[in-house]
């Protein structure tokens, strides 16, 4: 139901065109739109009023370069916009502590804490941590005991701890433990809280105290509302936050949360929970959030990688070809269907196109390079003079490259079928050279992307 | 931004919300004083938040009648950014202006109410005012009021779970956002409108989950039927229904893992559930209680459409509205779907899970009278 903003601005930024620059009178609608955009990804309103202007200041006498449209560059500057709020680089725990070393986590309830301290351990375990995982949740009922079933699966120390204990006098015999075990790292989760809530945040500001942790982490839902900015402005009021951990962005929520509470805090946010399984914990990229909060897919590293990794000699002796006139035959034909395979092949790409990751897993498995490379071997069984000539493939010819690349005459007259029209195509590009071609590719693959589906 | 923030910084504290017993009764006077919340730890308070299993719903009841009246849920809401935000800009008694609309707007949006649904009640506001409908900003008050009521007062539907016997009531929803708590309360609920419950610990996938749902079962003196950790749900819920039939139970209410609704594997298992469970009764679950965070934004609206395709929701229990946020996403929801929503969950006791009611939920949010 959301247009990524890709789409939602063409129509506004359409009459941008043929401007050299952008101004504030000429923007002023696209960046309603971003408004909206940034509203519907769940961004809190008081951060996107403070990302528009910032925005507006960078966009206003930009100039728009050739090689892009006013929209994709105001789109190029929202993006970095966002991407540089949201932090330059992705930090890690800070740990260097005399051991053990606290982390106290922190958040509302159900946000994903007690989940995600089994990952951190997994991942500190991973790199040759001993860590030991102690629960001060004496609310929930049976919390305690989550923690302590996840503590076996990853394999981290766990310090038993009972509902009858204040939470304070937990932590304190947790840290002792700790340090008898000679543990790294004591990862302490906390009952989830709602921020208003005076007393229980009094007890996590003397958890806090108790403890002198090196790292204290907010965990935060990615599917929160406008209400992260409250929440995040309250913990980081009571507690000194060093970190922010974004959970559930396995989900297809836009994640608006996770620029609210980077802005509002000013903490970095240190990993993302994505998955159920105590692996499934990721390092934080901020130009991905910044594209997934815009809704965008990929689309501008697909750019990127397709004039990277587009052979430019290759394609340089295509244009040329094409531009003198000459046919353009399966030889040619099989190097693009190479290119493409050395782009990371069709699933590669539909990763990078907007829409896509919201379609169901069956449906994306069913994308793969098969037919590609099919129609690869097809090729590769004819003749070099078949290639040249692909007229010269009458029906015993077809047959006979059927039987060499494992086909069906079928395949292959499909095959010549979408050669015809990538001919016919080419035909049309003889004049606008190779900068058409690729502007074309570009549009072809957009429209794939509203589509969802890819060619069969 | 600044002047927000030191709004914020500067309201009220709210009273503190006691974790300890309350009174039974659902419409309970206010308390003019609210006592403190007893030291965590201190054996009075573990007595009465966790009261023993043995003593069971008895120790609860006990602890309970010695307690003070909690506020009602009006009182709660009206403490919220949304209502105070609300509250402030009619308070100043303002002229009918587009910045009035606009600053209405901007308070509609932070309370996740959703840009296509505000946008649409302020525009009709817009619209109306611009014809001069509207005498004083009063006025304008009560036109959204009666809009926003009436976008409400067709999906508060309460549960009835009379009728059939088991009904079953089938509790879903993605990760965190209060399933298993909601149906301690609602076990609750049920008990006290003196029908037999069962539940069953379908939540087979989740560390201590089955656990957790022992523990009110303990509580409230509630059987619970499970198999515990890793086995299949379906069966789990499938046994439990056998069971609720064999004994006679009024209400069968039946835990699930929380899932993503993005992941579809997870999502075909809720299918199973209902096809097995159709095995036993052609028409259960009688009830799929779909249960949305209160703190979710809009995301919210992808999570019920995915629900519906996949088990076909039939109600909705909206959780954690004692917190800042304050719901504007039933807004959305009741605009885009219209599934009737059943209960509010305002706090963390069992009796903190009320009806849905338009209205109240309104006057805690947008005072009739300024």
């Amino acid at each position: 139901m959301f247009d990524n903003l890709t789409q939602r601005l063409s129509a506004t930024v359409q009459r941008l065109t043929g401007r050299g620059r952008l101004t504030e009178e000429n923007i002023r609608e696209a960046l309603r739109e971003v408004r909206v955009a940034l509203l519907e990804a769940d961004v809190a309103l008081p951060v996107v009023q403070a990302l528009i202007e910032r925005i507006k200041v960078r966009a206003v006498g930009q100039e728009v370069l050739k090689s892009l449209t006013p929209g994709q560059a105001l789109i190029k500057v929202v993006r970095d916009e966002l991407t540089a709020v949201m932090g330059t680089q992705n930090a890690s725990l800070h740990l260097a502590a005399t051991p053990p070393a606290v982390v106290l986590m922190a958040g509302l309830q159900g946000a994903g804490k007690t989940t995600t301290v089994a990952k951190l351990a997994k991942h500190l375990i991973d790199h040759k941590k001993k860590v030991m995982v102690v629960s001060a949740d004496v609310y929930r009922p049976a919390a305690i005991e989550q923690l302590h079933t996840l503590a076996q699966q990853v394999g981290a120390g766990f310090v038993p701890s009972h509902v009858g204990e204040k939470p304070v006098a937990i932590a304190k015999a947790a840290v002792d433990a700790a340090r008898r075990e000679v543990a790294d790292v004591l990862i302490v989760d906390t009952a989830g809280r709602t921020s208003i809530d005076e007393a229980m945040m009094a007890e996590i500001k003397a958890l806090h105290e108790a403890l002198d942790p090196v790292e204290t982490l907010f965990v935060v839902d990615s599917m929160t509302g406008q209400d992260a900015a409250n929440t995040a402005r309250h913990f980081a009021d009571a507690l000194p936050l060093t970190g922010v951990i974004l959970t559930k962005v396995d989900g297809d929520a836009r994640g608006g949360a996770a620029l609210s509470v980077r802005y509002i805090t000013g903490r970095p946010i240190k990993f993302l929970g994505a998955g159920e399984k105590p692996d499934a914990l990721e390092p934080f990229h901020p130009d991905r959030m910044a594209t997934r909060i815009l809704g965008m897919g990929d689309v501008l590293s697909l750019i990127e990688d397709v004039q990277q990794k587009t052979d430019a000699d290759k394609a340089a002796k295509l244009a040329a070809k094409v531009a003198k006139g000459k046919r353009f035959d399966l030889n040619d034909m099989k190097d693009q269907l190479d290119q493409m395979l050395n782009m990371g092949g069709l699933a590669g790409l539909m990763e990078k196109l907007p829409g896509v990751s919201s379609l169901p897993d069956k449906v994306k498995s069913q994308v793969n390079d098969k037919e590609v490379q099919r129609m690869i071997a097809i090729i590769g069984s004819m003749t070099k003079k078949e290639r040249r000539h692909p007229d010269l493939l009458n029906g015993s010819r077809r047959a006979r490259v059927a039987r060499g690349s494992g086909t069906q005459p079928a395949d292959v007259n499909r095959l010549l079928k979408q050669y015809t029209q990538m001919e016919k195509m080419m035909g049309k590009f003889a004049r606008g050279g190779m900068k058409g071609l690729m502007r074309q590719m570009g549009g072809a693959m957009k429209g794939m992307g509203g589509r969802g589906m890819p060619p069969r | 931004m600044p002047s927000l923030w030191n709004k914020l910084a500067n309201r009220k504290p709210p009273p503190p919300v006691d974790r300890g017993p309350a009174p039974l009764d659902d419409e309970a006077p206010v308390a003019p004083s609210i006592p403190a919340r007893q030291e965590p730890g201190s054996p009075g308070w573990h007595a009465s938040a966790l009261p023993n299993i043995a003593n069971g719903p008895d120790d609860l009841l006990a602890t309970a009648a010695a307690a003070v009246p909690r506020r009602g849920w009006r009182e709660r809401l009206s403490d919220s950014g949304f209502a105070r935000g609300l509250s402030s800009l009619f308070a100043r008694n303002p002229v009918l202006s587009d910045e009035l609309l606009d600053e209405l707007e901007i308070t509609l949006l932070s309370a996740d109410v959703g840009v296509n649904a505000t946008a649409e009640l302020i525009d009709d506001l817009r619209r109306r005012m611009h014809k001069r409908e509207f005498a004083d900003a009063a006025a304008l008050r009560e036109a959204l009021r009666s809009r926003m009521v009436a976008l409400l007062e067709p999906v508060a539907q309460p549960l009835d779970p009379g009728g059939r016997k088991p009904f079953v009531l089938l509790v879903v929803g993605v990760n965190g956002v209060g399933k298993t708590t909601t149906i301690g309360k609602l076990a609750r609920r049920f008990q006290q409108e003196k029908r037999d419950v069962l539940l069953a610990a379908g939540d087979t996938f989740r560390a201590a989950a089955v656990a957790q749902l022992q523990e009110w079962g303990g509580r409230l003196g509630v059987p619970v039927c499970s198999q515990g950790q890793g086995a299949d749900s379906a069966s789990v819920i499938f046994d439990a229904l056998q069971m609720a039939d064999a004994h006679g139970k009024d209400v069968m209410i039946a835990d699930t893992a929380g899932r993503l609704h993005t992941r579809s594997g997870l999502m075909d298992e809720l299918a199973k559930v209902r096809r097995v469970l159709g095995k036993l009764d052609a028409e259960a679950p009688h009830e799929v209680l779909m249960v949305i965070d209160g703190t979710t934004g809009q995301n919210a609206i992808n999570q019920v459409r995915q629900f519906i395709d996949a088990i076909g929701v039939t109600g909705l229990a909206v959780t954690k509205l004692d917190g800042t946020a304050k719901g504007g996403v039933v807004f959305a929801l009741a605009r885009e779907f219209a599934l009737p929503i059943r209960y509010v969950g305002l706090g963390e006791r069992a009796e903190d899970l009320r009806t849905f009611e338009a209205r109240a939920f309104l006057d805690g949010l947008l005072p009739a009278s300024a």
